[in-house]
C-alpha cells in the first residue's frame, strides 16, 4: 500500500519481483493471503468465543446503563414531565397526569406497568404496587371522558401526589442512566446530582475491598503452601511424586460442596478439630474456637479449593530447572539458603506468577464457597451478584457490579504486567 | 413384503406421534419435596394418559432468573413450574407467568365449593396455582443443660439470651426475621407493617436482631439448619417445617418443634408466559388434575407441607412409609397454628430491595 515512497532502494527505484511488481507489494499480498488463512483456521473457534463469551459478556454489560423502559412504557408522561421542575415542591399537572393514563393504558393492557414498577422499586421503594394498582384501575378508565385525572390519580394513592416519585420517573426517563454504577458503589441519583447513600445501606464498598483482601490472602496463602509441595512434587522420585501428584489432584475429581461441607464438619464449634482440642485439652469445653462462618473459615476452604490451581504451574516450572544450577552453586561456596533464595527461588517466579493470578482471579469471582461457610463478615461481592442475578432481578445493578470487578481484575492484569511483566508467567 | 411393514410401521407412528409426544416439562425442587408431587400427582396422571410423560428439572431455586432469560431468548422451553409465593409475585410483575382464572381452569372442591373459595387466602397472585402451605418455624435441641428443666414455648425464646443460651440458626435474609424482631419487641402483630413503614422501623428490628447478633449463625439453604441442630452447633434455629419433621420423625435427633409465630407460606405452579396453545392445554389440563382435592391430600402422605385447599384438609392421613398420622405434624393444623404469621407480600416487593440493602449493611457491620 505504501511502497511509493522507497527508503529501502532509494538510488535505483523500488526493487521488483519476477513478474514485475514491487517486492514490497507481492510480499505484502502473499502475507496477506497467509494471515487471511491463518484467520480461516481460527475462525471456528473465534467466532466460537464470540457468541458464548465475548458477545454475552458485552451484552450484559451494556445492561449495566441501560434504561430505555421508562421512555419505552411512558412515551407521553416522559415527553410531557420534561418541563416540570424537579426542584419545585409542587406535583406536575393535569396535561402529565393525562398523559400517564393514556401510557398507564397501554402499558397495562401490554403489562408492562408491574415490570416499569419493579424497575423504578429499585429506585424508590413503593413504586412497585403503586405501578401494580394503578394499572388495574387505569384500565377501566374512558380516557375521552373520564378527566380530569390527577384527582383519580390521587384517588388511587396518595403516592402520586408524593414529588418523589415524579422525581424518579424524571430522574430514571432518559434511555441510559449511570444509577447502577453510582448504586454499586454506595451512591444514587438525587435531587442536585450523585451523592452518597444514607450510612445504614453502604455495602458494596465494603464488600469489594473484602474481596479483594481475602483473595490476596488466599493467593499468598496458597503460596505459602504450595510451594514445599510443588518443590517436592519436582524432586522426588518419580513413584513417589506420581503418588503425591494423585493426592494434589483428588480435590479436583471431588464435587465442590462435599469439600465445602467436609470443612464446616471440621472446622465448626462441635466439629472434628474441636472436639480433638477438647480432648487433649488444649482448648476448654465452653471457649471452642470459632473457626467457620467467618472470614477465617472461607479463606482455609478456599485455599484448600484453589490449592491444586497454584501447585500445577509451580510445579511444571520447577521441573523444567536444571538442578545442576543450584550444585554449581553450593560448588562455589553459597550456604543451602543463599542458593535457594539467589539461584533457586529467581528461577521458579514464573511459576508462582502464573499460579497467583489464577487463583487470585478464580477467587475473586468464587460465590459458592463464602456463602456456605463465609458467615456474615466472610462473604464476597459475587454473593451480592448471584443475589442480584436470581434473587432481586435487579440484573442493571448485577451487571454494574459485574463490570466493576472486571475492571477490577484488568488493573490488577495491567498492574502485575507493569511491575512484574507477563512475559514471566509460565504454565510449564 | 419387508417393505410394505416398514411403510405400516412408519405409517402408524406417524399417525401416533402427536399423541406420544406429550413431553411435559415440570420444574420443582428436587428431593424429598419433588418426589411428593411426583407420587401424588404425575405417576397417578401417567396411569391414565399412558402417553403423558414427565420431564422433571430441579431449577425453582433459580427459577425467575432462568424464566426471564428464556423470555428474552424467545425459547420457552419450561411448562410447568413449581415456585414459592412471592416468586409467583414477581413472575406476574415481570409478565413471565400467564395470569388463571382459577375458578375456569381448576377443579372444584369435593365438597362442591368454588375453586376461590376453597383455595382462599392463598391465592396470592393472578398467575399462582397454589399447591400447599408450608411454614418457616423454629425447631429446639431437647438436651440442652443450660437450660436446665425451661423450655421454649413461644417465640421472643429466641431473643431469649439468658434463659436459652446458645447459637441460634436464622435465615440470612430480612424477610421472617424482621416481624419476629418486631413482635419480641413488643410490637403487635397488627402494627407490624405499620411500624416497618414507618421511618427507622426496619432499624428498630434490627436493632432488636443485634441483642442477640453474636449467637447467630446466617443460613442460605433450608438443609443447614436440620445439619446444625443435629450436630449440636446451634440450639435453636429457623427451617422450614417440613425439614424439622424429618430431623424428628425420620432421623429421630433430640430436636422439637416450636410452632409459636410460625410464617406461613405458598408454593404453588405457574405457568411460563410464551407457550404454544397446544402445550397450554396439555398442562392446564394436568394442572386442574395434580390441584384437585384428592391430589393435593395424597401429596400430604410424603411430605408434612399441608395441602392449599380447605377440602383437602379432612382428607390428610398417614404417612406413606413411617404410618404416622400426618395431620398434626401439618402447620396449618389448629393445635400449631395458635399464632401464625403471612407475610405480607405486598410491602415485601416494595421493601424488599431496601430492606435487604439494610439487612446486609447491618450483617456487615
Amino acid at each position: 500500500m505504501s511502497d511509493t515512497t522507497t527508503d529501502d532502494s532509494p538510488q535505483n527505484g523500488p526493487v521488483l519481483a519476477a513478474d514485475g511488481t514491487p517486492l514490497r507489494r507481492s510480499l505484502a499480498r502473499a502475507l496477506r493471503r497467509q494471515k487471511l488463512r491463518a484467520l480461516m483456521l481460527i475462525a471456528p473457534l473465534l467466532i466460537f468465543i464470540m457468541v458464548t463469551f465475548i458477545l454475552p459478556v458485552a451484552d450484559m454489560l451494556y445492561r449495566s446503563v441501560e434504561n430505555g423502559i421508562v421512555s419505552e412504557t411512558l412515551p407521553r408522561t416522559v415527553v410531557a414531565l420534561a418541563d416540570w421542575d424537579a426542584g419545585g415542591d409542587t406535583p406536575p399537572d393535569e396535561a402529565v397526569f393525562a398523559a400517564l393514563a393514556a401510557d398507564i393504558q397501554i402499558a397495562a393492557e401490554e403489562k408492562t406497568h408491574t415490570k416499569l414498577g419493579s424497575r423504578l422499586n429499585y429506585e424508590n421503594p413503593g413504586m412497585s404496587s403503586l405501578f401494580r394498582k394503578s394499572g388495574r384501575q387505569v384500565q377501566r378508565w374512558d380516557l375521552n371522558t373520564d378527566g380530569p385525572f390527577k384527582e383519580k390519580f390521587l384517588d388511587i394513592d396518595d403516592d402520586w401526589g408524593d414529588i418523589d416519585v415524579w422525581r424518579t420517573i424524571q430522574t430514571y426517563s432518559p434511555a441510559m442512566t449511570s444509577g447502577y454504577y453510582l448504586a454499586a458503589v454506595d451512591m444514587q441519583l438525587g435531587a442536585d446530582g450523585p451523592e452518597m447513600r444514607p450510612e445504614n445501606e453502604r455495602i458494596y464498598l465494603k464488600l469489594f475491598g473484602r474481596t479483594l483482601m481475602m483473595s490476596l490472602a488466599i493467593t499468598l496463602s496458597c503460596i505459602a503452601l504450595g510451594y514445599p509441595v510443588a518443590w517436592l512434587l519436582a524432586n522426588l522420585p518419580m513413584r513417589t511424586s506420581n503418588l503425591l501428584m494423585i493426592l494434589v489432584l483428588l480435590p479436583f475429581w471431588t464435587s465442590l460442596l462435599v469439600r465445602t461441607s467436609a470443612w464446616k464438619i471440621l472446622l465448626q464449634q462441635q466439629g472434628v478439630i474441636n472436639d480433638i482440642l477438647v480432648w487433649i485439652g488444649l482448648v476448654s469445653d465452653d471457649a471452642r474456637l470459632v473457626m467457620i462462618n467467618n472470614q477465617l473459615g472461607t479463606i482455609i476452604a478456599m485455599t484448600h479449593i484453589l490449592l491444586p490451581f497454584m501447585i500445577l504451574p509451580m510445579y511444571s516450572v520447577m521441573q523444567s530447572i536444571n538442578p545442576s544450577y543450584l550444585r554449581a552453586a553450593k560448588s562455589l561456596g553459597a550456604t543451602d539458603w543463599t542458593a535457594f533464595w539467589r539461584v533457586y527461588f529467581p528461577q521458579t517466579v514464573p511459576g508462582i506468577g502464573a499460579g497467583s493470578i489464577l487463583v487470585f482471579i478464580l477467587a475473586i469471582g468464587y460465590y459458592i464457597t463464602p456463602a456456605l461457610v463465609g458467615g456474615t463478615t466472610g462473604t464476597f461481592i459475587s454473593n451480592r451478584i448471584a443475589f442480584h442475578i436470581s434473587t432481586s432481578l435487579n440484573w442493571g445493578l448485577a451487571a454494574a457490579l459485574g463490570g466493576i470487578l472486571l475492571a477490577v481484575v484488568l488493573v490488577f492484569y495491567w498492574a502485575y504486567d507493569k511491575f512484574v511483566g507477563i512475559d514471566n508467567v509460565k504454565l510449564g | 413384503m419387508k417393505l410394505t411393514t416398514l411403510a405400516a410401521a412408519l405409517s402408524a407412528t406417524a399417525l401416533t406421534l402427536p399423541a406420544v409426544a406429550e413431553d411435559m416439562t415440570i420444574v420443582s425442587w428436587g428431593g424429598a419435596y419433588q418426589t411428593s408431587q411426583q407420587k401424588a400427582y404425575t405417576e397417578p396422571y401417567t396411569e391414565m394418559n399412558p402417553d403423558f410423560n414427565a420431564i422433571w428439572d430441579e431449577s425453582s431455586g433459580e427459577a425467575v432468573a432462568k424464566l426471564r432469560a428464556m423470555d428474552e431468548a424467545g425459547n420457552v422451553t419450561w411448562d410447568l413450574v413449581d415456585v414459592e409465593g412471592p416468586d409467583a409475585v414477581r413472575l406476574c410483575d415481570e409478565g413471565l407467568a400467564i395470569e388463571v382464572d382459577v375458578d375456569e381452569v381448576l377443579a372444584a372442591g369435593d365438597d362442591g365449593s368454588a375453586p376461590t373459595d376453597d383455595f382462599g387466602p392463598s391465592l396470592i397472585s393472578d398467575c399462582f396455582i397454589p399447591q400447599i402451605v408450608f411454614s418457616t418455624t423454629f425447631g429446639y435441641r431437647t438436651d440442652v443443660e443450660a437450660w436446665g428443666d425451661s423450655k421454649p414455648e413461644e417465640l421472643c425464646a429466641v431473643f431469649d439470651l439468658e434463659t436459652f443460651p446458645g447459637k441460634r440458626a436464622l435465615q440470612r435474609s430480612p424477610k421472617k426475621n424482621l416481624e419476629w424482631a418486631l413482635l419480641c419487641d413488643g410490637v403487635a402483630q397488627d402494627d407490624l407493617y405499620d411500624v416497618l413503614d414507618e421511618d427507622g422501623g426496619v432499624e428498630r428490628a434490627l436493632a432488636k436482631l443485634d441483642t442477640i447478633k453474636d449467637e447467630v449463625v446466617w443460613w442460605s439453604a433450608g438443609a443447614e439448619t436440620p445439619q446444625l441442630l443435629a450436630d449440636g452447633e446451634v440450639v435453636i434455629g429457623s427451617t422450614y417445617n417440613g425439614r424439622l419433621f424429618s430431623v424428628i420423625e425420620e432421623q429421630h435427633q433430640p430436636v422439637a418443634m416450636l410452632w409459636d409465630y410460625q410464617v406461613f407460606d405458598f408454593d404453588g405452579w405457574v405457568i411460563p408466559a410464551g407457550l404454544t396453545e397446544e402445550r397450554e392445554a396439555a398442562v392446564m389440563e394436568f394442572v386442574k388434575y395434580a390441584t384437585d382435592t384428592q391430589r393435593l391430600a395424597d401429596q400430604a402422605k410424603y411430605i408434612s407441607y399441608g395441602p392449599a385447599r380447605a377440602s383437602s384438609q379432612p382428607l390428610v392421613g398417614k404417612h406413606a412409609e413411617l404410618g404416622i398420622e400426618m395431620a398434626p405434624h401439618m402447620p396449618t393444623n389448629p393445635e400449631n397454628a395458635q399464632r401464625f404469621l403471612v407475610n405480607n407480600l405486598d410491602w415485601w416487593a416494595d421493601n424488599q430491595d431496601d430492606a435487604e440493602a439494610k439487612f446486609q449493611a447491618w450483617l456487615a457491620q
